[in-house]
């Protein structure tokens, strides 16, 4: 399969007023087209930033320390503003978790759409409008025609998100990045959503990358998956060897203290859930060693002294942790 | 048998939205919509259902934040619409809440001690002393330390917040705790932690809790007996297992399928999903347009919630034929 993207050690750090944090700490992933790479972590884990890294988006007061993005071989970073501006729409997309902030309340959603494509097709104002209208269609919005005159308060919350898809469809990008697409989102909603972007990536051969807090949907709507913690990929494999047979303790305890669902069966369904102990370390004061040694059961002295790497402990399937890495050999 | 602890018998209420100058016509929207429902005590009654179905203003109305225009609702035998401010009061003590949002549903200017003290000097339970160690205990009960009390909420976590709000709710020893999606707010690892702490107060306590949430796994693992509501009505109560394994309602079928599965191996769903939750006019039955079981029936009359068999009550005209 043909490499799309490849994250090198990519290092994006803050500075605040009250000290620099590293958001994503040295993150290196690779990307096939045609793929669904889930990035899975709990809030302030750097999955946003990992996304708006790629997309050369991040806040002002963040800059990318060290690493590369290799899309088609090409370093994004040291690519212009310019240059860069070219990518996003036309190469890579991006949606984000509300689709509300992310459209213009005073233009029409037809309109809005017709800007994306202008921007990085040629063609005049009344076909953008025309090409709008298909992608509505294509995305499966109802009577396309009469919505593009719509504005994005006339619409709910899910064919708001749909608005967005469309958009971000607009130039046939290889790479859709999904920030929380559906996490604003009903259920029954959040269903449709996942199935019209996996159905999207099927017909155009794309990319993807799913953020997400939920194993679940990760579960149903990704091949691959990296598991995030601290500012680090700490687990990252095919979908069903995470589910199967996870190694990392974080994804273990993430994985068994789902309710329902994933590990526990209506038998033990009276029981208590596994959880994991303590809350996520703050990235000002990152204890030493391993990130999950305070909350992990299983640490060791080592653990708390050095930072394990990640280490390929079976074809494809990577984790960073001294006692799984130790087990498997 | 368990007592009837709450009898909520046909509660309806309606907000009118727009109607102003430069409007069209009014828009109603029955956000409770003849709910019959009772809650007995000692159990977990779940109730689950998307935004905008009426759910956390079946709350409210219970707790009474809100004003029923139809029906009535009794703790107790006791029409609790009917309380004077001295009963509502004791009504008060007897039934309280937990939010959704940590964030906002803590005083930012009281510390954690004061906030959990707060009900129990409005109510005058013992003496400012006293009542400051019953809030100490109930601290550490929810798993806070003595050297907390004196944070203010800024200072903690998600998950240690709605610790502070379950103190604050357990403080004056209620019967029923109405729980209001007490842990989407929170992350994976957390959620199971709050999830647990429940639990234990729920057996410590003795308590009766109407749970909230959205999320089926969530409600699966807590309930024992669930409801689900769409656009204002109950659609169909049940057991939980009778829920889980044998849905009787066609939008129960439809959540449960849409429910995202941690297995990857599981064949995908067959059910398809359609449609989003819209009003469906007057007449027939609210899910009409996404139901894919429809008949000539359920567009002219809205389906009655009737005893099924399995124990369940299910709205719909196709209960059990399909």
């Amino acid at each position: 399969m043909q490499t799309l993207l490849e994250i090198k050690n990519l290092k994006t750090i803050f500075s605040t007023a009250r000290g620099v944090i590293k958001a994503v700490d040295g993150v290196s992933l690779i990307l096939h087209a045609g793929e669904t790479l889930g990035i899975v972590g709990e809030s302030g884990c750097g999955k946003t930033m990992l996304a708006l890294s790629v997309m050369g988006l991040i806040p002002a007061n963040g800059r990318i320390a060290r690493g590369e993005v290799l899309l088609n071989g090409q370093n994004l970073l040291s690519l212009t503003e310019e240059e860069m501006r070219e990518k996003r729409g036309r190469d890579i997309a991006m949606i984000f978790q509300e689709p509300m902030t992310s459209l213009n309340p005073v233009l029409r959603i037809g309109e809005q759409i017709a800007e994306a494509i202008r921007l990085h097709q040629h063609v005049p104002a009344k076909e953008a409008l025309f090409l709008s209208e298909r992608l509505l269609g294509e995305v499966g919005i109802p009577e396309p025609e009469r919505r593009v005159k719509d504005y994005p308060h006339q619409l709910s919350g899910g064919m708001r998100q749909r608005v967005m898809i469309a958009m971000a469809m607009s130039c046939r990008p290889q790479l859709l990045l999904a920030d929380e697409p559906t996490t604003a989102l009903d259920v029954t909603i959040q269903a449709q959503i996942l199935n019209l972007i996996s159905a999207l990536k099927e017909k155009n051969n794309m990319a993807v990358i799913l953020i997400t807090h939920d194993l679940g949907i990760v579960a149903e709507a990704a091949q691959k998956v990296a598991v995030m913690y601290a500012g680090k990929v700490v687990e990252t494999s095919e979908v069903e060897k995470l589910f199967s047979r996870p190694q990392h303790p974080y994804t273990r305890g993430l994985i068994e203290s789902r309710p329902s669902g994933c590990a526990d069966t209506e038998a033990n369904g009276e029981a208590y859930l596994k959880t994991i102990p303590g809350t996520v370390p703050s990235l000002y004061d990152l204890p030493p060693g391993c990130r999950f040694s305070e909350r992990c059961a299983m640490a060791e002295d080592k653990c708390r002294l050095r930072e394990p790497e990640l280490m390929e402990i079976e074809s494809g399937h990577f984790v960073s942790c001294f006692i799984s890495q130790r087990i498997v050999k | 048998m368990a007592s009837v602890l709450i009898d909520i018998q046909k509660l309806g209420k309606k907000y009118i939205l727009g109607g102003g100058f430069l409007q069209n016509r009014p828009r109603i929207i029955r956000a409770v919509n003849g709910v019959d429902l009772q809650i007995f005590e000692g159990e977990t009654l779940g109730l689950v259902g998307e935004s905008g179905c009426g759910k956390s203003t079946l709350a409210r109305l219970l707790i009474r934040l809100e004003e029923p225009d139809a029906g009535r609702a009794y703790f107790k035998d006791q029409n609790i619409f009917a309380f004077s401010s001295d009963d509502l009061k004791i009504y008060r003590r007897r039934v309280q809440m937990i939010f959704q949002d940590p964030y906002s549903s803590l005083n930012p200017r009281k510390s954690a001690i004061s906030i959990i003290q707060e009900p129990l000097n409005i109510h005058q339970i013992a003496g400012r002393k006293q009542n400051r160690e019953i809030s100490v205990q109930l601290m550490t009960r929810v798993g806070l330390s003595h050297e907390q009390t004196k944070r203010y909420p800024h200072e903690f976590s998600g998950g240690q917040r709605q610790r502070i709000g379950i103190a604050r709710a357990l403080a004056l020893q209620p019967a029923l705790v109405i729980a209001d999606e007490p842990v989407s707010a929170l992350d994976a690892s957390i959620q199971s932690q709050i999830l647990n702490l429940l639990k234990d107060l729920k057996k410590d306590f003795g308590l009766t809790y109407l749970f909230i949430s959205h999320d089926l796994n969530v409600i699966r693992h807590v309930s024992d007996r669930i409801a689900v509501m769409y656009l204002g009505c109950i659609v169909e109560l049940a057991d939980k297992n009778n829920l889980y394994q044998a849905a009787l309602h066609p939008y129960t079928r439809m959540l449960l399928a849409a429910m995202p599965n941690c297995d990857p191996h599981k064949p995908k769903r067959e059910i398809t999903i359609r449609g989003e939750a819209l009003d469906a006019g007057d007449q027939g039955c609210n899910f009409k347009n996404r139901c894919f079981y429809k008949i000539a029936i359920c567009d002219e009359r809205q389906p009655k919630l009737k005893s099924c068999e399995g124990g369940g009550l299910c709205a719909c005209h196709r209960a059990g034929d399909i």
